[in-house]
């Protein structure tokens, strides 16, 4: 945390940079019901530019006591997705649509995503892929137009965005994993294009090591982030850890959107990394979505979270 | 943390000893538990006579799933679901989770007949 925004900040913004000499400026907002009002202005106010919305982890058919209705908090951010006033271009989901890959938990998770009225891209959780053929029912809804398990990569307003899959194939003791295949193709992806081109990376396991413990990191993912050096703007956008993270790294931005469904423990905080439960009136302040705002020709990456309660 | 690996430690021990103490055929066909709670099968390493049983229970409130490449692989289990798996090949079994990679585990099987190994 850099910096704080100043005209922001007291609108719980809780991170927020200077991101030199690139010329671009981004904000990333969470939020829930009663404080994506506040969300609306910030997104308003940064209009000059285009906005995309992450979601994360709505683990639809999850009814633990950390939270038996996931369904309905999912909605709730959706309602408040809908009520923006300015529509966001597209939204990213990354990953954990489900809980445990079921036909009825993708059809809720769609139903209730679509009421966006969003363009939605994404990228699989571990548990997208629990289906009897591993992963046959996610590539069959979510994967058209992809490469391999479901990664690929598409344009928009002058941005790169890259979405990788780090849930397959995992080893034994290990972490996330993209593998080689994947690898090659990001460096081929990214090859020849401008270092001057913002790049937005997002993946559902967090791509740098949070806490190894737990399985909070990819093996393989400093080699990817090899093949960004020499990019000027680098953000690379998680979930899996349902919980707002952030680090900043020479030209990349790590951050982790909370999920919409449950939380979970700070590392290390807890014997595992299993669903946290906290009082009812708390859960709501530990749900969200993430805002994304691109303008051009600012020289300032804002990255803003903001919690489900007000 | 520290306190729970060494208290696991003593209980993987004890499970050890125990079935150390009980290393006669009757095991074979037998059944043994192992439980899956925070992300840890426990005990960890399990010594079993070929011809058992092993019924994993799962006791968190996250699906785990229990796969040894080649050997074998559970579907998802959910809140208390449970896999069973009859070793009747002599051998060391390693296993993790396929979701929560860092969870592994370990089934020793010895031959029916014969004595177990001694400990290590």
């Amino acid at each position: 945390m850099a910096e704080r925004d100043e005209g922001l900040s007291r609108r719980k913004i809780l991170e927020c940079m200077t991101w030199a000499g690139t010329g671009v400026l981004w904000t990333i907002a969470g939020g829930v019901p009663t404080s994506l009002g506040i969300i609306d202005e910030a997104v308003a106010a940064r209009q000059k530019g285009f906005t995309f919305l992450q979601i994360s982890d709505s683990h639809m058919g999850f009814d633990k006591p950390a939270n038996p209705n996931a369904k309905g908090t999912l909605e709730e951010a959706i309602a408040r997705v809908k009520a923006l006033p300015v529509k966001p271009s597209f939204m990213i989901h990354t990953g954990d649509i489900s809980h445990l890959s079921k036909p009825s938990e993708f059809d809720d998770a769609e139903r209730i995503i679509s009421q966006a009225r969003l363009d939605v891209h994404y990228v699989p959780g571990e548990h997208d892929l629990l289906d009897e053929e591993q992963g046959k029912l996610y590539r069959d809804r979510y994967g058209r137009g992809t490469k391999g398990a479901g990664w690929y990569s598409f344009d928009a307003d002058g941005v790169h965005f890259i979405g990788l899959v780090n849930v397959v194939d995992l080893k034994a003791g290990g972490l996330g994993n993209l593998g080689d295949e994947q690898l090659e193709w990001l460096e081929d992806d990214v090859k020849g294009r401008s270092a001057s081109q913002p790049i937005v990376v997002f993946a559902h396991i967090p791509l740098w090591t949070i806490y190894p413990d737990w399985g909070w990191g990819t093996q393989d993912g400093a080699r990817a982030l090899g093949y960004l050096k020499k990019f000027g703007s680098v953000t690379v956008l998680n979930g899996h850890i349902h919980q707002v993270m952030q680090k900043v790294e020479g030209n990349v931005t790590f951050h982790t959107a909370r999920s919409t469904a449950f939380p979970q423990p700070p590392p290390g905080s807890a014997p595992s990394p299993g669903p946290m439960k906290v009082p009812e009136d708390k859960l709501r302040a530990m749900l969200g979505i993430a805002s994304v705002t691109f303008k051009q020709n600012e020289q300032r990456l804002a990255i803003i979270d903001t919690s489900l309660q007000g | 943390m520290i306190k729970t690996k060494s208290l696991k430690n003593i209980v993987v021990a004890g499970v050890a000893a125990f079935l150390l103490l009980a290393a006669t055929p009757v095991w074979a066909g037998d059944a043994t538990a192992v439980k899956i709670g925070n992300f840890t099968f426990g005990p960890q390493e399990v010594k079993i006579k070929a011809g058992t049983t092993i019924n994993w229970t799962n006791e968190d409130d996250i699906p785990h799933t229990i796969v040894s490449p080649n050997n074998f692989r559970s579907k998802v289990l959910d809140t208390d679901g449970t896999y069973s798996f009859t070793f009747t090949t002599p051998g060391t079994y390693t296993y993790f989770c396929s979701l929560h990679p860092h969870m592994t585990g370990t089934i020793v099987v010895e031959a029916a007949t014969g004595s177990i190994a001694p400990p290590q």
